[in-house]
């Protein structure tokens, strides 16, 4: 299964730096053990909160995007949930998404240049039936 | 062959009521009823366009707050398409977006984002 799905979670606002990238750490070596692909890690930094979440107005956001099937996002999630410092994450699938810009984008440059558009419509109506 | 819904096209639709007010003079005291809301208009209305479509924004992510507290009430309410003549494709997509995004606390559920 690979699919793409992205992580962005909040830790509290005073855990430290070391902290933070052991959580990291451990996670990334959950999504090696699902045979997963963690493909990146951002960290955000600190933000305000648009309400206030646990008692905290602001937190700080980590963006994680990861390779790997179901199984291994419901590990993920298990796992921020029982984490104490993280207080809120959100899980938003994004190969499907990606996938219909990706199209778009095709689309458009093809009409932008229409010399060389023949061969740039096989690959595409190819990627649309794929 | 590939089916693309094409967006741009749909709202010019979106004014339908747009071209109703016509001059009506000699109407003696008939009740407004339903239709007296659209009717007796008498300042200049732009046509709205989708600012998505105008632009060719194609992603709506809910990390964009910057994009999407522009379609946000002060309220926290999303604000319908009828006042910002977002288009339909375009404006579920950016729904979607809000409410991923106040649920990760980017964008208050109700009032302003202190």
């Amino acid at each position: 299964m690979n699919r793409t799905y992205e992580l962005m979670f909040i830790v509290r606002p005073d855990m430290t730096e070391e902290d933070q990238d052991k959580l990291i750490s451990t996670l990334e070596s959950a999504v090696a053990s699902s045979s997963g692909n963690a493909k990146s890690v951002e960290k955000m930094g600190k933000r305000r909160l648009a309400y206030a979440v646990r008692g905290f107005r602001e937190g700080i956001y980590v963006l994680l995007t990861v390779e790997g099937g179901g199984g291994l996002i419901h590990e993920l999630e298990r796992r921020l949930r029982v984490t104490e410092p993280v207080i809120k994450f959100l899980t938003v699938r994004i190969d499907e998404e990606q996938k219909r810009l990706d199209k778009i984008k095709k689309i458009r440059e093809s009409r932008r240049k229409t010399a060389p558009a023949p061969a740039e419509t096989g690959g595409e109506t190819a990627a649309v039936t794929a | 062959m590939a089916d693309e819904t094409r967006p741009a096209t749909s709202p010019a639709e979106g004014t339908s009521g747009g071209d109703r007010p016509e001059r009506r003079p000699p109407r003696p005291g008939g009740p407004a009823g339903p239709g007296g809301r659209e009717g007796g208009r008498k300042y200049f209305r732009r046509k709205k366009v989708c600012k998505f479509c105008v632009e060719k924004i194609e992603a709506i992510n809910y990390k964009d707050v910057r994009l999407l507290a522009q379609f946000v009430a002060e309220s926290g309410k999303i604000v319908p398409r009828r006042l910002t003549g977002v288009c339909t494709p375009h404006q579920r997509r950016l729904s979607t977006a809000i409410k991923r995004a106040r649920n990760i606390a980017l964008l208050p559920f109700a009032g302003r984002a202190s």
